[in-house]
């Protein structure tokens, strides 16, 4: 009852026409229920309103140098390790690493979830072991993969491999399980062989999943290359700042900090571009 | 009327492409499809009306023996060559138009039939757009393609006409005799429009109860003419079958 008695008086207004605002062009809107327009360099307000708040902390000697030391320092400093060499070799070295991890990592994790996504059996066999893998720290498998592998560059590429592996294996592997079932049966009935409905159906309905993982791959790379590097390395940058923390200074690991950033900040935005070529397949709420 | 088992005897098997003996299938318990018989010779083209929810999709899917999973039993024997257009246009939205018509066949001549096949349904150079820049009805159309172009035995379709407008519809009529006559495939074609049924059949069947109660010949040349009193006549009993009364 009351419902009606405040339903009605409105839908009597707008059938009133009301002559100058009937007709009145409205502005074209992007979707109603959309996140809106695209902010230009939106990938930079944020980061560059940060460094806006540290020059401004430490000008005005709000940061203490000894907690943070104020950008220009940085800056000379960063230009102390690029002339001497020693920034462009641990980056090389470091690079490197996750690199071939990444590689390694990304490889071990789409065949694992293939396998596992495309059999009952293989589903039975990996899931589990890939499930407990999630669980462990990559910092707590250290000592047992030092005691394996010894300390070189093969254990620190086996320690990235085996976190990196794991985001991709998730994300890949669910999507595979969320492939449309219809398209399942439309393999089917155009009688596509197994060859066939993978590359054709499993794979790319996996694709969006798979790059999720690949984000988050990348990121992880960088992390776990941050732990091994700092517990035991020799070069690299992990290296470089946990020197730099025995001698106390600071602005080396900022540099080390920074240069972490925008190597991250970096990988992510090419798997983003990449990702955006091989899903424009899609129409989506973010695009 | 239906044919039974037993009550009259059934055509040599090389003359049909289609034969379906005591059909039965049901979801929890509840029979859908209880004792279907049907016969589709090569190249006729049947059409099947009833009421939503009567089981029309049921059919269709066991035909192209995609109820694996689906508890019933029967006799069912269908041509290795079918293509099947469903109700919804089924695109894969990850492959550009022409690797959608083309999934699953490969050859050196491949491209071009399927090129072909597009330009038969009026998509000419639309082959590089993905799915979502089709409309529903240029979709449908794809999905027609798609069937046509591997030259089925059975053709089995499921309201594969209900997107579009009066117009692209009589195109596709038009269209889907042509293809017809030129293949000759023996079609299944579920609809919910008698009109359509009784333009484009051979025969028309009405499933009800789960079962075929209704199978009416047409025998009117091609094209027909919607005012001809003889289909007029077809429309109205069919429409009777289907419990409508006037
Ligand atoms: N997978 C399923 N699980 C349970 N019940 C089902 C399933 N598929 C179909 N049914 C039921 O079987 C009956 C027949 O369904 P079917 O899809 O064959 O109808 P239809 O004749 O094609 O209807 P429409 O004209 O609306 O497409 C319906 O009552 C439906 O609810
Ligand atoms: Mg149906």
């Amino acid at each position: 009852m009351t419902e009606l008695s405040l339903t009605r008086p409105r839908e009597h207004a707008r059938s009133v026409p009301e002559a100058g605002t009937r007709l009145a062009p409205r502005p074209r809107r992007g979707r109603r229920l959309g996140p809106g327009r695209a902010v230009p360099g939106a990938l930079l307000v944020g980061p560059v309103l940060l460094l806006i708040a540290w020059i401004l902390g430490s000008g005005t000697g709000l940061l203490d140098p000894n907690t943070l030391s104020p950008p220009w320092t940085v800056v000379t400093t960063f230009g102390d390790l690029v002339a001497d060499g020693r920034l462009q070799s641990n980056l090389l070295t470091s690079v490197r690493r996750a690199g071939i991890a990444l590689v390694i990592g990304i490889g071990l994790g789409v065949v694992l979830a293939l396998v596992s996504g495309l059999s009952r059996t293989g589903e039975a066999l990996i899931d589990g072991p890939v499930q407990i893998k999630r669980a462990i720290p990559t910092l707590a498998l250290i000592p047992l993969a030092i005691i394996w592998f010894g300390i070189g560059e093969d254990m620190k590429i086996i320690v990235i491999a085996a976190s990196v592996f794991v985001p991709v294996y998730i994300n890949t592997h669910a999507a595979l399980s969320g492939v449309d079932g219809r398209y399942v049966e439309l393999a089917e009935t155009v009688g596509l062989s197994r060859r066939a409905f993978v590359r054709r159906v499993a794979l790319p309905g996996a694709l969006p999943g798979f790059f999720t993982g690949l984000r988050l791959a990348v990121t992880i790379s960088w992390l776990a290359l941050v732990v091994v590097e700092q517990v035991n390395a020799t070069s690299g940058i992990g290296y470089l700042m946990t020197q730099a923390r025995n001698y106390g200074q600071t602005e080396v690991i900022v540099v080390g900090l920074v240069v972490y950033a925008v190597f991250g900040l970096v990988g992510d935005t090419v798997v983003r571009q990449i990702e955006r070529r091989a899903l424009s397949w899609r129409r989506t709420l973010g695009s | 009327m239906a044919t039974h088992p037993g009550q009259l005897a059934d055509p040599p098997l090389a003359d049909t492409a289609v034969r379906v003996r005591d059909l039965t299938r049901g979801f929890g318990g509840r029979a859908v499809l209880d004792g279907v018989d049907l016969d589709i010779a090569p190249g006729e083209f049947v059409a099947l009306l009833g009421r939503s929810g009567s089981g029309k999709t049921t059919l269709l899917r066991a035909l192209a023996e995609l109820d694996g999973g689906v508890p019933g039993s029967g006799e069912l024997r269908v041509p290795a060559e079918r293509a099947v257009v469903f109700q919804d246009s089924r695109l894969l939205p990850w492959a550009r138009v022409l690797d959608n018509v083309l999934l699953g066949l490969d050859g050196a001549d491949a491209r071009e039939r399927g090129r072909a096949a597009l330009a038969e349904v009026g998509l000419e150079g639309r082959h590089r757009s993905w799915p979502y820049e089709l409309s529903g009805g240029e979709q449908q159309r794809v999905a027609l393609a798609r069937s046509l172009v591997r030259e089925p035995a059975l053709l089995l379709a499921d309201e594969p006409f209900g997107a579009l407008d009066a117009l692209t519809r009589i195109r596709m009529h038009t269209l889907l005799l042509e293809l017809c006559v030129r293949h000759r495939p023996a079609v299944l074609l579920v609809t919910h429009d008698v009109d359509e049924a009784v333009q484009l059949a051979d025969r028309v069947l009405v499933l009800d109860h789960g079962r075929i109660l209704t199978d009416r010949a047409i025998t009117a040349e091609r094209p027909r003419d919607h005012h001809d009193p003889a289909l007029a006549a077809h429309r109205d009993r069919l429409l009777t079958a289907l419990g409508v009364h006037r």
